[in-house]
């Protein structure tokens, strides 16, 4: 492995989901280990802990253990990320913990991940907790989604069981219309079909785990339609050598933006064009979503922090009513009626709950209408009028201009999140 | 469609971090301790805001400790950046009381500087103070946020972290409150090495491999200095060393190593098979818990 083919390599973004039981600790260990990520002084770190345990075998999971209150308590508190890396790719995976937090952690990890990897126990098959990953995965719209069956080795790898659980796990990816649902039969503790093969299953001819994770096309989840270009931060040097210069700077939300394309304004509606895309290291031919430039603009236009630069033929929508899925991520309830604050891409507006629509019931995937309150970790639809306007799209279209969170302006605390439905 | 290689992502990434801070925050710095990641921090704010200059500055948390080639180099490169550079002092702390000296073989300044830091922030009101700190350097670490909040007391609480989804960052806080921001939380040590490769960006030259007085101790190289006293056992020697991280010479250890360009450094991480901190941070040695404790009481 060289580092010019490392540098070349691409990034993928993770999440990984199931509780303690399900073995998700040790799938990560797991992989980390068979990956070669495991460094001689991790090692006998977990190899001393799993002694002081009185275990017999190095407890893989003990490599993703981080707080001194997760290790006396043998839980996870928080999401965790980690890196690694093969030859072909960079991984970054966030680790969201399976207990009572769990919805408000998963959204988060799942919220920036291409990916992700839902574990199924092969003894339990599909369970309530399998529904509420899965129904998160499709809400939070991810690209990908892979069921790993762990655990074959205590069903006698049978391939039987794994079958039917893939019948089961197809009707729900396919009620939820998950995109692209992978399903790969391993065992995480014997190291089977996770990055070796190790012919216990000789039945199964798909990839292994990290094969599959290898080859999954990346940016499926960025939107190259429509231009955005949420205005972060405006560049005036105002010296003798850029007296005239007035760069708008930020991350592309969507499309590819090249010099001479239009541009409409938002909320504004004021038009012109682009100039050119600029950074420090100098001109780019044109910028792809996710990159972090410099726009000019060729008129002299009044724009600030919190405007959106678009496609004026493709506009997205600018309102001030919202119908949102929401995720409730505070202790304390919301009801109808609280004032909140909404932070969408570089613009925070002030925002009043006008009517909580539904609440999921997760077991059941039916809607409870009207419920009145949201609690912590319940999702649901809401309806919200804001102070001032937006420029968004619904989040299916465009995670990156659909995405909201929800502040309270009290605590300052992030009390959910929020992704546009529709908008009028 | 095209994509974004790993390290344009995660340089997009940090930049977008550091202009929410910026544009969010009224008092920012950026800390500045003459080691790789902060040196990539340095360039990333280039990416960030230039023609302009920074909006914030830069500020170096001095032990009077440092190996002299960093606090060389310091001058340097601030000066090549035109940006202003603010000194916070370890040994003024002694001075005025703040903090008490350790002594003995095992004395060092690491501790104390967290109480400088905490002064400094306060002395000059800044309410971000962005850092080089990565999540794959060790356990506590790979739990900490982007924006990560301290309490008057400069404290974290583990337990009590805002949620943070896509990129979308709460950077809203109290008066007296402020935050710690990590824009290159989520690189590897090789992603930075990489980085200063594909950037040509200097390092000082304790970085590459060189002779030097050395003595071993805990298995450990250290640099011999007049700042660490040694035991009668411990007699210097001459070693080819390099070293991955740069802190105090307290509690810095070297590695040997014949690594003495870049591209022979990077190849060497890339092999390499133990953690920086775990090799050459008698800091993090301490405890189980030793990282986490320290940023309870306000670390970086």
């Amino acid at each position: 492995m060289t580092s010019p083919e490392l540098m070349a390599s691409e990034l993928l973004r993770l999440v990984t989901a199931g509780s303690v039981d399900d073995g998700k600790s040790t799938l990560i260990g797991r992989l980390l280990y068979d990956t070669k990520q495991i460094l001689v002084d991790q090692l006998e770190h977990i190899e001393d802990a799993s002694r002081r345990r009185g275990y017999d075998y190095v407890d893989l999971a003990l490599l993703t253990d981080g707080l001194r209150a997760e290790r006396e308590q043998g839980i996870t508190i928080d999401v965790a990320y980690r890196s690694f890396v093969t030859p072909r790719r960079r991984f970054q995976l966030a680790d969201a913990p399976g207990h009572v937090q769990y919805t408000r952690n998963m959204v988060t990890g799942a919220s920036t991940a291409d990916v992700a990897v839902i574990l199924v126990d092969a003894r339990q098959g599909v369970i309530e907790q399998t529904r509420r990953h899965s129904y998160i995965v499709a809400m939070l719209e991810l690209p990908h989604v892979v069921y790993t069956v762990n655990k074959m080795d205590l069903v006698g790898y049978s391939e039987e069981r794994f079958d039917e659980i893939v019948r089961d796990l197809s009707e729900l990816a396919s009620q939820l219309g998950l995109h692209d649902p992978a399903m790969i039969p391993i065992s995480a503790l014997k190291g089977d079909n996770v990055v070796e093969r190790n012919g216990a299953m000789p039945w199964y001819g798909g990839p292994t785990l990290l094969e599959h994770l290898e080859s999954i096309e990346l940016g499926r989840g960025l939107n190259v339609d429509d231009r955005r270009f949420p205005v972060q931060w405006v560049i005036r040097p105002m010296d003798d050598d850029h007296h005239d210069y007035r760069g708008y700077a930020g991350q592309v939300a969507g499309g590819t933006w090249q010099a001479g394309d239009e541009v409409v304004v938002l909320p504004s509606g004021l038009r012109t064009t682009v100039a050119a895309v600029d950074t420090a290291a100098g001109t780019l031919e044109r910028a792809i979503p996710g990159q972090s430039v410099t726009i000019l603009l060729a008129d002299d236009v009044d724009v600030s922090r919190g405007d959106m630069l678009a496609d004026p033929a493709r506009p997205p929508i600018v309102t001030r009513e919202l119908v949102a899925r929401v995720c409730w991520m505070s202790e304390r309830p919301v009801d109808e009626r609280a004032r909140l604050l909404v932070k969408h891409t570089t613009r925070t507006v002030p925002a009043r709950l006008d009517e909580i629509v539904s609440v999921v019931d997760v077991a059941t995937l039916q809607d409870r209408l009207r419920p009145g309150r949201m609690e912590l970790n319940d999702l649901g639809v809401a309806r919200l009028r804001l102070g001032e306007p937006l420029a968004v799209d619904p989040y299916a279209r465009n995670r990156a201009t659909g995405a909201f969170i929800l502040i309270d302006e009290a605590t300052n605390e992030t009390v959910g999140a929020g992704m546009v439905v529709e908008a009028s | 469609m095209r994509t974004l290689s790993h390290l344009d992502a995660l340089e997009s990434e940090a930049i977008h971090i550091m202009r929410e801070v910026a544009a969010e925050r009224a008092r920012p710095v950026l800390l500045f301790s003459g080691g790789k990641d902060s040196i990539v921090l340095l360039r990333l704010a280039e990416k960030a805001f230039r023609p302009a200059r920074f909006p914030f500055p830069i500020m170096h948390v001095d032990t009077g400790h440092n190996f002299p080639e960093v606090i060389e180099f310091r001058d340097r490169r601030v000066a090549e950046l035109g940006e202003r550079l603010v000194v916070a002092s370890v040994q003024e702390s002694i001075d005025r009381g703040r903090v008490a000296e350790q002594t003995g073989p095992r004395a060092s300044r690491n501790q104390l500087q967290t109480t400088t830091l905490l002064d400094a922030i306060e002395e000059h009101g800044f309410d971000a103070a962005m850092g080089g700190a990565r999540r794959d350097e060790e356990r506590a670490r790979a739990k900490e946020r982007i924006f990560s909040f301290r309490d008057d007391f400069g404290q974290w609480n583990p337990r009590a972290q805002r949620p943070e989804l896509w990129n979308l960052y709460n950077a809203r806080i109290r008066k007296g409150e402020h935050i710690r921001v990590f824009p290159i939380s989520n690189w590897t040590e090789l992603d930075v090495w990489q980085y200063v490769a594909r950037e040509e960006l200097e390092l000082p030259a304790i970085y590459f491999a060189h002779e030097r007085q050395v003595f071993r101790r805990d298995g450990m190289l250290y640099a011999a200095s007049d700042y660490v006293e040694r035991y009668p056992d411990e007699e210097p020697f001459v070693a080819s060393v390099r070293f991955r991280t740069v802190g105090d010479m307290t509690c810095t250890g070297g590695v040997l190593s014949d690594a003495r360009t870049l591209e022979d450094v990077v190849t060497e991480i890339a092999s390499t098979r133990v953690t920086e901190r775990g090799e050459t941070r008698a800091d993090d040695r301490v405890s189980e818990a030793a990282m986490e404790d320290r940023k309870r009481v306000g670390y970086f």
